[in-house]
């Protein structure tokens, strides 16, 4: 339980930069999620943070103690694995209770660590097997139990559902939600690349990308207000469109026309200067909706729908070299294909982002 | 010998060749006996009796020359142990009394029974140590080419090496043994290592442990790169130290591989005959079983029921520790 500060973090293998300059303030009680494409660093650095890899640049302290060259074993941390990582050999007992006696721990206080874990996790029933004789979700609750019982300062999650099928990892989201909620003073640092896990877990999420920190916010913070365009994109599913064009007029709102022919208004002051700026309007798909008036955003044919039942997707036929636009619309209109489809937008969710960054934030 | 190499390679490819024809022919043969073109049923019935004989057809040579090489030997022995010298007279458990009184089998016994407290466990501790440091070090490839050598060598080829280890001369001559010229050199007295018994027994034991730590090391390293690195680190962050992660860690999860390793050297060792028979012949009390068998055939005054005794005997104490590993690796194969 405790705060955790990075100042300047890097890593680097000899020449190869996998991350540099990464600043974060964790406080207590905090669950924190790095999210990221693959091979963005996000679990290289939460593996730092556990000592497991070396920190080759900048600060890493834990309770106001810089622990850089500290073992592992020492930071009071504690690491839920991807693949579980239980030891085979020994039963769930055993394997909760080994950091225990390593530690030399009198057998009784051992005994009613374990006993407490396996009550919340409800595992009392197997604590007498081996891992093997255990299902993917109770194994990754063994883990989870594994460090509950060291009482670390901080729990460190290394995408711990990639490994469960869809209905159960649901479920065990779930349970790590109510487990943070028993534990409100613990602090807990998570690591996926599954935006719905980001989203509803986290306090804060950390989105990584290309060796630095994109982006650090609470979820709703990052799908209203992110600050350039990988972070718009990433966050949201389906991404959000990109539409490149102009600004023509300025004022308490913004007016911009788009190469496509539309024109847009959106909801962000913009000085007189900005006049004429090349900017890419940014419009999620849940956010565009049909229109029969002059004024749109987009329009075009589609291409396929995909009627999920509670919303539609649909995906418009790509003109020239710009990106697909998708839309997406509730309920179901399996009607549109091959029609051609007016879209507008509400100025208060839409987005301008210049040379990647959002004009929001200037 | 160039002669003898040629004779050599020439009986490989004739060899090669008479069985490549026999495999095309008998199942050229089996096609034409069943023809099973057409649809009809008897073309149907065929196939289906072709699929019965060709397994047959092609493991029948295996088979023939197990039986003949392997199953009838072991019955032969088996009959020659309850007969007489000459292998002509039966004389019912006679041999086997012999057997247990024996002073000689008895000594050979004791011997083999501290060959298998020491080597197989010796070797594979060895092993085990060497494969987990040879791991942690860039030139670890290199050391484990050079313990896997002596693998590469004959038990009498080693043997002979030993011997330069182990050789003794008079006090009085320049002494040519590594070992007894290591101790001169430092001052110290030689000693006629293969005759100072019963550490004799021992100086035998390292050249097989030398041999078969290499086996070990092989195998053990295999299994020890299968643990899953991540309860290492998860070991590690339980705060675990080096040697608690081997033996609590490490060492449980590959219990099976050490197990196989360890009894499959137990059967090597309770064949033991070559090291023994080429340093000592069994003088100065470092006989074993498989000598006395070798012994009783060849040497002295032959006498078949004797040998056929003692090398039923050796049989019937490998057969469970082979039962065993065998059983070992096939539970080992279903985990996968």
């Amino acid at each position: 339980m405790a705060d955790l500060i990075l100042k300047g973090v890097a890593k680097a293998y000899g020449d190869v930069k996998v991350l540099s300059n990464i600043n974060l303030d964790i406080r207590q009680g905090e669950l924190i999620v790095f999210v990221g494409p693959s091979g963005c660093g996000k679990s290289t650095l939460l593996r730092m943070i556990a000592g497991l890899e070396s920190i080759t640049g900048g600060t890493l302290s834990i309770d106001g103690r810089i622990v850089n060259d500290l073992p592992a074993a020492q930071r009071g941390i504690a690491m839920v694995f991807q693949s579980y990582a239980l030891y085979p050999h020994m039963t769930v007992r055993d394997n909760m209770a080994f950091a225990l006696q390593i530690a030399r721990k009198p057998r009784a206080e051992i005994d009613a660590a374990v006993d407490k874990a396996a009550r919340v996790l409800q595992l009392t029933p197997y604590l007498d097997r081996l891992p093997k004789a255990l299902s993917g979700g109770q194994r990754q609750r063994v883990a989870i139990g594994r460090a509950i019982v060291r009482d670390p300062k901080v729990y460190l999650f290394d995408e711990p559902l990639s490994n469960l099928d869809a209905a159960l990892r649901v479920a065990t989201r779930i349970e790590i939600a109510q487990l943070k909620e028993q534990m409100p003073e613990s602090t807990m640092i998570y690591v996926t690349h599954d935006q719905v896990e980001a989203m509803t877990l986290a306090s804060r999420i950390v989105v990584l990308a290309g060796g630095g920190i994109s982006q650090v916010g609470t979820p709703l913070d990052l799908y209203e207000r992110p600050e350039n365009e990988f972070v718009a994109q990433f966050i949201g599913s389906p991404a959000m469109n990109l539409l490149p064009g102009e600004i023509v007029a300025t004022g308490a709102q913004t007016r911009v026309k788009l190469q496509n022919g539309g024109e847009v208004l959106a909801a962000i002051a913009t000085k007189d200067g900005d006049r004429g700026m090349q900017v890419n309007v940014g419009v999620r798909p849940e956010d565009m909706l049909p229109t029969e008036g002059d004024a749109h955003v987009f329009e075009g044919e589609v291409e396929i729908v995909e009627a999920l039942g509670e919303v539609t997707l649909l995906y418009f036929k790509r003109v020239g070299e710009a990106a697909q636009v998708i839309g997406k619309l509730p309920g179901i209109h399996s009607e549109l294909r091959r029609k051609r489809v007016r879209l507008t937008a509400d100025p208060a969710k839409v987005h301008l982002f210049a040379n990647g960054r959002s004009l929001l934030y200037r | 010998m160039i002669q003898q190499i040629y004779t050599g390679l020439a009986t490989i490819a004739v060899g090669v060749g008479l069985a490549l024809l026999y495999f095309y022919g008998s199942n050229w043969l089996l096609d034409r006996l069943l023809p099973q073109g057409g649809a009809d049923a008897r073309a149907t019935r065929n196939i289906r009796l072709a699929g019965a004989i060709r397994p047959w057809l092609f493991l029948g040579p295996a088979i023939f020359a197990l039986g003949l090489y392997l199953v009838y030997p072991v019955i032969a022995t088996i009959q020659l142990s309850f007969f007489d010298a000459a292998g002509s007279t039966y004389v019912g458990f006679a041999n086997y009394t012999w057997f247990v009184h024996d002073s000689n089998i008895r000594a050979a016994l004791l011997n083999n029974f501290l060959w298998l407290l020491v080597v197989p466990a010796a070797s594979t501790f060895l092993g085990l140590v060497t494969a987990a440091l040879t791991d942690r070090i860039a030139w670890g490839n290199i050391a484990k080419s050079l313990v896997f050598m002596p693998m590469a060598i004959s038990f009498v080829g080693a043997t002979v090496i030993w011997k330069f280890v182990y050789d003794y001369r008079g006090a009085d001559q320049t002494q040519i043994g590594l070992l007894n010229a290591i101790i001169t050199g430092l001052g110290g007295r030689p000693e006629a290592w293969i005759a100072w018994i019963p550490w004799n027994n021992f100086a035998l034991m390292v050249i097989l442990i030398w041999i078969q730590t290499g086996f070990a090391m092989v195998i053990l390293s295999a299994a020890l790169r299968g643990i899953p690195e991540e309860t290492i680190e998860a070991a590690v962050l339980d705060g675990a130290n080096g040697l608690q992660i081997f033996f609590r860690i490490m060492v449980p999860q590959i219990f099976s591989t050490i197990a196989v390793v360890w009894t499959t050297i137990t059967i090597t060792v309770l064949k033991v005959f070559d090291i023994v028979y080429a340093m000592t012949n069994g003088q100065w009390d470092t006989d074993v079983l498989a000598n006395q068998m070798y012994f009783w055939m060849f040497q002295g005054t032959p006498d078949f029921g004797r040998s056929a005794t003692v090398a039923i005997v050796i049989m019937i104490l490998v057969i469970p520790i082979m039962v065993w590993n065998i059983r070992n690796a096939r539970r080992e194969t279903e985990g996968h």
